[in-house]
């Protein structure tokens, strides 16, 4: 039974793996810098986990430290406490070698132990068991085989797997995130739209530009970026193919063509145009590149967002006077206003089950990230900083990226959701901003 | 809504010109003889600017309008300088600008790019309303992807808060 379970999810395994190896070998040459993880608060309710560092079987041990991926997701979300390396005074890498007695004297509540098995043609076949350590049972026994350059995605999607084993939610630890940075000042600034994995490392370039570049949304599908990029002398949007680079432009009309977000279908784009006078919001088919305008007001109308149903959208307007979220139909219609607290509420992004809201919230010069429960109506900040914006939920509303300032740097922090556990990401030298989580990976793209 | 506030800002522009003839002290550069042959015609003389004027009348050469926080309304310091570019604008049609409206970092990216652009449009129709024709003005928005500077503060971000007046061609 157990056997059956591992080889089967090795097959659905294998092929992604060898596919996406070749990106993560590219990215090797620019990862130089390692992101510095500061946990910038503790949580007492956080489930406490071993990850017993990994056994090798073979002649060259692969240098990635799986177990270490698997502790480092655990602990940024949160919801989890990983032990200390140093504090792990067994080495067990197989389940019947556990001593229980050991790990309930630590408090630990589950255990990961796991080996990597080199095999003849260089791939490493990497198998894991996770433990009830009260209970003394195995909840999970998985394996999955990959090259050396890709164990870092195995460590994620271990995550994954012992993530939603113990809380039922599915992880989001196997993902990627976008970002923009932005090197040199005056007429030497350099931009950059870069992909990363979730914890920042193997940062590639997706595209450079001596003019500005921003908002970077990711297609449902997560194979494309939709951003804004001023190399034509105005704005305009792109959409472009992270693997293959090819890219077009899809708006380049008078004024501003801002705020791209893909439909939960990815048919549509919604976006922010201007030509009509005022920023307004329009949705644009994109088989047929027609577009639909959803508001028609003197405000400034930005900063569209799907709700994952896909029949509304939220954006920001100040048409009250100052920038609030408002709601509207997809198809148009009345427009709804959504925050009342705050005298700033803007850049909304939406948890994947659409009850809870992340946006910019401002009050005089402070700027946080709010997430507001939509079904109590009350707001509260997950962010401590002073001019803290662009905020995106990860695929899973665990956590939520955003974008923060460190003296003259943008820096990113990843937060979970519920404010307790903050984190930051140092990616690249200079300034890094706007964050945009990518959606769950495809298993088998 | 936004008409109001058009005729507002041309009878803005009307009434400070009006008062920079009657003192012949337009604010905040110091008088030149063009401006005061100017102002004192009332109306633009053929030939009072020179393409080389762009570079060295007091006035001409103040290209940055700038604002107060989240507005977009032309402040009375800068009616003057509003006034000598729609002059020169006047004077030569084949000449062009690009208004490149900008905002401090406070606030989202998106939202401060459709700010830049109020602040832009102001400044656009200003120098329409004072007599430069709108095919030679172009707006372009930049929201605050081009700082001048970066300190978290107010003395940088008044700096940031502006309409950039460039010239793409200059007759």
């Amino acid at each position: 039974m157990r056997t059956k379970t591992i080889m089967s999810i090795a097959k659905l395994f294998a092929p992604i793996l060898l596919l996406f190896c070749g990106s993560a070998m590219a990215a090797q040459g620019l990862s130089s810098e390692v992101p510095t993880i500061d946990i910038r608060n503790g949580t007492a309710s956080a489930i406490p986990v071993v990850v017993v560092p990994f056994g090798f079987e073979g002649t060259m041990p692969p240098e990635t430290d799986v177990a270490g991926v698997v502790s480092g997701d655990l602990n940024r979300c949160g919801q989890f406490k990983a032990l200390d390396k140093k504090d792990i005074i067994e080495s067990p890498t197989r389940g019947k070698d556990i001593k229980f007695q050991t790990w309930n004297q630590l408090k630990q509540a589950y255990i990961v132990v796991g080996r990597e098995i080199e095999n003849p043609g260089g791939d490493v076949r990497v198998e894991f068991e996770l433990y009830d350590v009260a209970k003394q049972q195995q909840m999970l026994g998985l394996a999955i085989t990959s090259q050396k350059t890709g164990l870092r995605d195995v460590g994620h999607q271990v995550a994954d797997l012992v993530y939603e084993k113990i809380t039922g939610v599915r992880g989001a630890f196997w993902t990627r995130i976008a970002y923009i940075t932005s090197t040199g000042v005056g007429s030497n600034i350099n931009y950059a739209l870069m992909v990363a994995d979730s914890d920042g490392v193997n940062p590639q370039t997706v595209v450079r530009s001596r003019e500005p570049l921003l908002s970077p949304a990711w297609s449902p599908d997560g194979r494309k970026l939709a951003y804004v990029s001023f190399e034509r002398g105005n704005s305009s949007i792109y959409i472009q193919e992270i693997a293959t680079g090819a890219r077009e432009v899809v708006s380049s009309a008078k004024g501003i063509n801002g705020a791209p977000s893909f439909s939960p279908d990815g048919s549509k784009l919604a976006l922010t145009l201007s030509y009509g006078g005022s920023p307004d919001i329009y949705v644009m088919n994109l088989a047929t590149r027609e577009k639909v305008q959803l508001t028609k007001h003197f405000a400034i109308d930005t900063e569209p967002t799907w709700m994952p149903d896909g029949q509304s959208i939220i954006f920001t307007s100040d048409r009250s006077g100052k920038p609030q979220l408002y709601q509207v139909s997809a198809n148009g219609g009345e427009a709804t206003r959504v925050t009342f607290a705050g005298e700033y509420n803007a850049r909304a992004t939406i948890s994947y089950d659409g009850k809870h809201i992340a946006m910019a919230q401002g009050a005089g010069n402070v700027y946080r990230i709010a997430v507001l429960d939509r079904a109590t109506g009350e707001s509260k900040a997950v962010s401590v900083g002073n001019l803290d914006e662009s905020p995106s939920y990860a695929p899973n509303g665990s956590m939520i990226l955003y974008a923060a300032t460190e003296g003259p740097r943008g820096v990113l922090y990843a937060v979970s959701a519920d404010g307790r556990v903050r984190q930051r990401l140092i990616l690249a030298d200079g300034d890094v901003r706007e964050p945009a989580w990518s959606p769950f990976r495809q298993r088998g793209q | 809504m936004k008409l109001p506030i058009r005729i507002l800002l041309t009878a803005a522009v009307a009434s400070v010109t009006l008062v920079a003839c009657s003192s012949n002290k337009p604010k905040p550069g110091p008088t030149t003889g063009t401006e005061t042959n100017t102002n004192t015609t009332g109306t633009q003389t053929k030939g009072a600017y020179t393409p080389e004027s762009l570079d060295t009348d007091s006035c001409l050469r103040q290209r940055v309008v700038y604002f107060d926080f989240d507005r977009s309304e032309i402040k009375p310091e800068f009616q003057a300088q509003i006034a000598c570019h729609a002059a020169y604008l006047r004077q030569f049609p084949g000449a062009r600008v690009t208004l490149e409206g900008n905002a401090d970092e406070r606030g989202t990216r998106e939202y401060n790019l459709g700010l830049g652009e109020r602040r832009g449009n102001a400044v656009s129709s200003a120098v329409g309303a004072a007599g430069a024709s709108s095919s030679q003005l172009n707006v372009v928005s930049y929201g605050e992807e081009r700082p001048v500077c970066k300190e978290h503060g107010e003395g940088c971000w008044q700096k940031n808060r502006r309409v950039e007046i460039v010239y793409t061609a200059k007759q």
